[in-house]
C-alpha cells in the first residue's frame, strides 16, 4: 500500500484549505521559481524519467509528449490545454483535483507550460461542473493576484495566463481533437491527425493537450525527483494513481494508491469490499466505460496498471473501476453503455453514427432475449466493423465493451434468448 | 433525452435579444479571454451568459445576438447551440432537474430515483410541471460516480441519494428553500464512509 507520505494528493477529499493559504500549507507552490530555472529541457528529460504516462486513457508518455513541440517558436504562440472535460463513465477523479487541489493543477500549468514554451494554457472543464469551475477560477484569482501567474510568474520572468473554458455537456469534447475545435468555438467534432496538435492545434498554433491529473504531479515529480515516482509502481507503470471506485462496493471512494495494486486489494483495502463479500462478485470493467469487463476469475489475481490490464484484454483507462455483484443484470449495464455511445457519437463519421444506434437497439433486444442466437455475431461484426474505421477512439469505446461482454457473458447471452424462446413456446401450448 | 432539444416555436420566441446592461462587463471579460481575433472562441461561454440571462433558455434571437457580436455567421451560433445537450433550445422549468441513468448510477439506483422523482414531480422524463417550476430530465454520467447516485438541480450536484432523499430534495425546492447540495449520506466528499483508510492526519 502506498505511504501517506508519498502521496501527492493530500486534499483529495477536501477535509483541508482549498486555497492557495491551504496549498501552501502542503507544499504547494514552494519556490516553484527553483523548478523554472531547471531549464526546459531537464524538465522534459525529468518528467521522461520518471516513466509517467498520461492519466487521461490513452496512456502515452507525458514526457515525450510535452517533446514534441517546437524547440523554438516560429512567430506562433504554443499553448497549453489542460483537459478538464472529465466525461468517461464511472470516473470522478479530476473533479476532486478540480475542487480541492487547484492550486496543485494551477502549479502544474506553470511548469508544464514553462516547458513547452507557452505563455498561455486554457483549461477546458466539462459545463456540469459548476462548483469546481468557480473555485479554480478562485484560485487562478489568488495565483495571480499573489504574483505566481501574470507577468514574470513566480519571479522568473517567464509570463503567464491560465483561462478557463467551460463545455457544454459533450463527452466527445474530451478527444483531444474534438476539444481544440470546442476551444475555437465550434461544434466538438474530432478532427483528422496528422496534423497533429504539438504542429497545428488551438488557433493554428503548437498546442499540447494534458490531462488534469497528469499535469497536476508534474510539480510533485519535479521537486521529488524522477527516481522517486518511478520507484512507485512497476516498470513502464510508474508512479501512483487516483483511482476510482464506483459501483456494488460497500464503501465507494477515490482514492490515490500506487500503479500495479492487485485489483481485489484496491477494493477491499480502500472500499470497503464487494458488496457481500468477494465471492458475490460478477465483474469488474477496470478503467472506466470504454474498456472491456473482466470476469471474477481475472478480478481474482490482475494488477491495476496499464499493461497487466492491456494483458488481460482490457485496460486501464482513466481507472475507474466500476464493480457488479452477482444481482447485476450484466447484459443491461453494458446495454446502458451502448445507450450512452449512441448519445454522445457525434454524428461526424458514419459507422460510429449508424453503429452506435445500431449497436444499442440489439443491445437493447438482447436484455430481454429477444433475438436470434446468431445476431450475436452479426452484433460482434458489425462491432469490428465501427472499431477502428472513425476519425476518433469513440466508434473503439463503443465497440470494446460489447466485445467484453461477448468474450465473457456470451453464455449468459445465449441463455436468455433460449430462454425467452422456451417460454414463448409454453404459452403457446 | 434531453427536455430542450427542439427550438420553441415561433409564438414562444421574442423577437429581440440583447445583453442585460450587468452583463456588458462579463461579455467584454469573456472575450479579452481569448488572443486577439480569436473572438470566436468566445461562443460557448456567450451563449451560456444570454441563456443565464434568459431564463434559462436560448432563443433563436440570443443565438443571433451572440453571433453578431463575435462577427461570425449566425449558422455558428446555431451549429453549436445545437450540439451541445447544456443549451436549453426551448422553455425549461425553473428548476432543471437531470437525473444521471448511466451504468454507475444505475448500479446504485437510479431507477428508483427517476421512479421517485416522477411521482413526486407528477411528470415523465421530458415533461415539465403544469405550474413551470421543474423540467425532469435524463442525462448521461456526471461523473460523481463514487457519489451515485447523483442528480445535477441548477449549478450543483446532488450525490448518494437515496429515493426518499430525492423526493425530500424536490419538496423543498417546491417549498422555495435550497437544500445543501453535495453528498446527501454523511460524507464530505469522495471519502469512503466512515474510517478513511488513508490521509488520516488531514481530517479534522
Amino acid at each position: 500500500m502506498l505511504r501517506d507520505a508519498d502521496r501527492i494528493f493530500t486534499n483529495l477529499y477536501g477535509f483541508e484549505d482549498w486555497r492557495l493559504a491551504g496549498a501552501r500549507r502542503r507544499g504547494d507552490w514552494d519556490n516553484t521559481k527553483a523548478l523554472l530555472d531547471l531549464g526546459r529541457d531537464p524538465i522534459i528529460q525529468i518528467m521522461k524519467d520518471s516513466g509517467l504516462r498520461g492519466r487521461g486513457g490513452a496512456g502515452f508518455p507525458t514526457g515525450l509528449k510535452w517533446s514534441f513541440m517546437p524547440k523554438q517558436s516560429d512567430g506562433r504562440p504554443h499553448y497549453l490545454v489542460v483537459n478538464a472535460d472529465e466525461g468517461e463513465p464511472g470516473t470522478c477523479k479530476d473533479r476532486d483535483i478540480l475542487r480541492h487541489d487547484p492550486h496543485k493543477l494551477l502549479e502544474g500549468c506553470l511548469v508544464a507550460g514553462f516547458a513547452m514554451g507557452a505563455h498561455a494554457c486554457y483549461i477546458y472543464i466539462r459545463g456540469e461542473f459548476g462548483e469546481e469551475a468557480d473555485r479554480l477560477q478562485a484560485a487562478i484569482d489568488e495565483a495571480t493576484a499573489a504574483g505566481l501567474l501574470g507577468k514574470n510568474a513566480c519571479g522568473s520572468g517567464w509570463s503567464y495566463d491560465i483561462y478557463v473554458h467551460r463545455g457544454a455537456g459533450a463527452y466527445i469534447c474530451g478527444e483531444e481533437m474534438a476539444l481544440i475545435e470546442s476551444l475555437e468555438g465550434k461544434k466538438g467534432q474530432p478532427r483528422l491527425k496528422p496534423p497533429f496538435p504539438a504542429n497545428m492545434g488551438v488557433w493554428g498554433c503548437p498546442t499540447t493537450v494534458n490531462n488534469v491529473e497528469s499535469i497536476a504531479v508534474a510539480p510533485a515529480i519535479l521537486r521529488r525527483g524522477a527516481a522517486w515516482f518511478a520507484g512507485i509502481g512497476r516498470p513502464k507503470n510508474t508512479g501512483t494513481k487516483v483511482f476510482c471506485i464506483s459501483g456494488h462496493v460497500n464503501k465507494p471512494c477515490n482514492v490515490e494508491e500506487e500503479m500495479g495494486i492487485p485489483l481485489r486489494e484496491l477494493i477491499e483495502r480502500h472500499a470497503g469490499g464487494v458488496r457481500g463479500g468477494w465471492d458475490n462478485l460478477l465483474a469488474v470493467i477496470p478503467g472506466g466505460s470504454s474498456v472491456p469487463l473482466l470476469p471474477k476469475s481475472i478480478c481474482d489475481t490482475v494488477l491495476m496498471d496499464f499493461d497487466s490490464l492491456v494483458a488481460v484484454k482490457s485496460g486501464l483507462g482513466t481507472a475507474a473501476v466500476i464493480v457488479m455483484d452477482k444481482s447485476t443484470d450484466v447484459v443491461r449495464a453494458i446495454a446502458r453503455l451502448s445507450k450512452f455511445y449512441m448519445h454522445e457519437s457525434c454524428g461526424q463519421c458514419t459507422p460510429c453514427r449508424e453503429g452506435t444506434g445500431w449497436m444499442w437497439r440489439v443491445m437493447d433486444r438482447l436484455v430481454k432475449g429477444e433475438a436470434e442466437v446468431e445476431e450475436i455475431d452479426l452484433l460482434l461484426d458489425v462491432a469490428s466493423q465501427v472499431e477502428g474505421h472513425t476519425i476518433c477512439a469513440l466508434g473503439d469505446a463503443a465497440a470494446w465493451p460489447i466485445q467484453g461482454l461477448m468474450r465473457h457473458f456470451r453464455a449468459e447471452v445465449e441463455h436468455r434468448i433460449v430462454e425467452r424462446k422456451k417460454s414463448a413456446v409454453s404459452r403457446a401450448a | 433525452m434531453s427536455a430542450a432539444r427542439h427550438p420553441a416555436p415561433p409564438e414562444r420566441q421574442p423577437a429581440t435579444f440583447a445583453f442585460a446592461a450587468e452583463n456588458r462587463a462579463a461579455v467584454e471579460a469573456i472575450i479579452a479571454r481569448y488572443p486577439k481575433g480569436r473572438q470566436a472562441s468566445a461562443m460557448m461561454p456567450l451563449l451560456d451568459l444570454a441563456q443565464r440571462q434568459h431564463d434559462n433558455w436560448l432563443p433563436r434571437a440570443a443565438m443571433d445576438h451572440v453571433a453578431d457580436l463575435l462577427g461570425v455567421p449566425r449558422m455558428r451560433a446555431y451549429e453549436v447551440a445545437t450540439f451541445y445537450t447544456m443549451y436549453n433550445l426551448a422553455p425549461v422549468g425553473r428548476h432543471h432537474v437531470r437525473v444521471c441513468t448511466t451504468t454507475p448510477c444505475w448500479l446504485r439506483g437510479s431507477d428508483e430515483i427517476v421512479a421517485a422523482c416522477e411521482k413526486a414531480l407528477a411528470v415523465e422524463i421530458g415533461e415539465t410541471t403544469r405550474d413551470g417550476k421543474f423540467t425532469l430530465q435524463e442525462v448521461e454520467c456526471l461523473n460523481a460516480c463514487v457519489n451515485a447516485p447523483v442528480v445535477w438541480i441548477g449549478d450543483r450536484f446532488y450525490e448518494d441519494l437515496t429515493a426518499d432523499r430525492a423526493r425530500q430534495i424536490l419538496e423543498a425546492l417546491a417549498r422555495g428553500e435550497t437544500p445543501k447540495a453535495g453528498p446527501q449520506a454523511g460524507r464530505h466528499a469522495s471519502e469512503p464512509v466512515g474510517t478513511t483508510s488513508t490521509l488520516s492526519e488531514g481530517r479534522k
